[in-house]
């Protein structure tokens, strides 16, 4: 997929404040079209603040989030999947009591324009949408391998799965921008690098855009361009991996800085 | 033989209304202490519909039901705007439903405290099981449609069915209207069974009844609750021989069910997948 460098996504001065705490302090940063962009930074920093204010989940103290040439700054989280964009959570939110089939179905009837008396009459039309829709979800869920699990309850499946059932759901609301809050969190080297492989791969197949949180160093090196590196709810630094590695504010603030370099 | 008919009828308009409260509470995740009140409406306004007005029966039940429904929307707008937490919900329209019960008392057409006698009785076994069959058919519909589905999602988590499009507001609005819809028809059922009808018998206590057998019955299922329910007004009746003693055999069963089956007899099941073949769970062998 081509990165183009229009406007795709930017937010400004994204600034949120939680009784006097800045979590959020005038943060600014744009998404290329197509990108894996990464967002990296010590706990804290307020990345998944970040996260919940483009969604609509908490409202901006002051700020804008653009999308595709429209201003979504507090919206609602239903109108802002609608806009297309969708994410997973940092602790696994999934229906738990729920099959993973049904999960997934959720978002997709969300999208469907149903008539409220033929659904409750049970008509044909009705059955048909309900048929389709499950086979969409079966799809969705061959195409992260858990075709297997379609009938388990979500909440039985082991916890690598989980996530990966996460981004199914997230998928389902159809989205151009993908945001993953820590997918790789408890996994082992294997499991992440498979993650890695898998993101590429919903990136090409879905062609969705992909801004991430993650703490694995080895995951955001490897696949994300550019990296977007916060510290106290600011920007400490943007760029290349490379760039960033290399960046000595970066390293200062995963290390700390020596008394000698004073 | 009359007895016995007169319980079952009456078990059967109590499993409609726990059947509405069962949609709110066991598939929306809301408490409710209020839902006694849909009931009264539903019975007043049916009643006074034919009583007053001669309204035929099916027009006047049908009354009865929208009535509850656009009541439960003067409460349900402001406090599920404002997202109140579950708990907060149920003491909020446990003071609504209470409200409701002394306007009841008030007013000039309702008759007030000394309740309204002479109502035809028009509800018979046929009636009463077709309005339960088609309230069971419709439930099952909803929870397999958008709404019904969007439902489950809230009850699971808020937060991640928000972020899968789901409409928080409107859709626990929609359910609450369609729980107080189900209530209001069980009272217009009962109003013209009992032909007798008081404001005292739509308060906290039956509130707390309904609630009780949507837990005990086992929350996300609507076989359970339905069960429950007919146990809960069979089981009182049942034991009249013992007197004083039957309401503590009911307390104790109730007490029973939740130290050994906290989930209620059919948490999150149906009774049809007792008997319906195993899906194989091929997952289980190796991820």
């Amino acid at each position: 997929m081509n990165v183009s460098t229009g406007k795709f996504f930017s937010a400004r001065d994204l600034t949120k404040h939680f009784d006097g705490i800045r979590a959020v302090d005038s943060f600014s940063f744009d998404v290329a079209e197509g990108s894996i962009t990464g967002i990296i930074g010590p706990n804290g920093a307020g990345k998944t603040t970040v996260f919940n204010v483009v969604t609509g989940i908490y409202r901006p103290t002051s700020g804008k989030v653009l999308f595709r040439g429209e201003n979504i700054t507090g919206l609602r989280p239903d109108r802002v999947v609608r806009k297309g964009i969708a994410r997973t959570f940092q602790n696994i939110r999934l229906f738990n009591r729920r099959s993973c089939l049904d999960n997934v179905i959720t978002p997709l009837f969300q999208r469907e324009r149903c008539s409220f008396t033929g659904s409750l009459l049970g008509t044909p039309g009705a059955r048909r949408l309900e048929r389709d829709l499950y086979e969409r979800a079966f799809e969705l869920l061959r195409a992260l391998g858990l075709e297997r699990f379609a009938s388990m309850q979500a909440s039985n499946l082991p916890y690598g799965l989980q996530r990966k059932l996460e981004i199914a759901r997230a998928l389902a609301t159809e989205p151009t921008l993908l945001l993953l809050d820590e997918p790789a969190a408890g996994m082992n080297p294997e499991e992440t690098r498979s993650l890695a492989n898998l993101i590429a791969e919903v990136r090409e197949k879905f062609r969705v855009t992909i801004l991430l949180i993650e703490h694995h160093m080895d995951l955001v090196m490897n696949i994300c361009s550019p990296i977007v590196v916060m510290n106290f709810g600011t920007l400490l630094a943007r760029g290349t991996p490379d760039e960033v590695r290399s960046n000595p504010d970066v390293v200062a603030a995963y290390l700390g800085k020596g008394k000698d370099r004073r | 033989m009359d007895y016995i008919l007169s319980i079952v009828i009456l078990a059967c308009i109590n499993m409609i209304a726990v059947l509405g409260l069962s949609i709110f509470t066991g598939f929306t995740g809301l408490f409710s202490l209020g839902h006694a009140a849909f009931v009264g409406v539903g019975a007043y306004t049916s009643a006074i519909l034919t009583y007053y007005y001669s309204v035929p029966f099916p027009l006047a039940l049908a009354a009865g039901a929208a009535a509850a429904g656009a009541v439960s929307l003067v409460i349900g707008i402001p406090t599920l705007r404002a997202k109140l937490r579950s708990d907060y919900f149920a003491i909020a329209i446990l003071g609504f439903g209470e409200a409701l019960r002394v306007i009841l008392e008030n007013l000039e057409i309702t008759n007030g405290a000394r309740g309204l006698p002479g109502i035809d009785s028009f509800t018979t076994l046929p009636v009463v099981l077709l309005c339960l069959a088609a309230g069971v058919l419709v439930a099952r519909n909803f929870l397999r449609s958008r709404w019904g589905v969007a439902c489950i999602a809230i009850r699971e988590d808020p937060i991640a069915a928000e972020m899968a499009g789901v409409r928080l507001f409107q859709t626990r609005l929609l359910s609450l209207v369609v729980s107080a819809v189900y209530c209001g028809l069980s009272g217009g059922l009962l109003a013209h069974f009992l032909s007798f009808i008081q404001p005292v018998m739509f308060t906290l206590l039956q509130s707390t009844q309904l609630l009780a057998a949507v837990i005990a019955g086992g929350m996300g299922s609507i076989t359970g609750p339905l069960i429950a329910s007919f146990v809960f007004i069979a089981l009182p009746e049942a034991l009249r021989v013992a007197q004083m003693w039957r309401l503590v055999a009911y307390g104790l069963l109730l007490v029973l069910i939740m130290v050994y089956r906290p989930q209620g007899l059919m948490g999150y099941s149906e009774l049809s997948s007792l008997w319906r073949r195993k899906v194989p769970e091929p997952g289980r062998r190796q991820p």
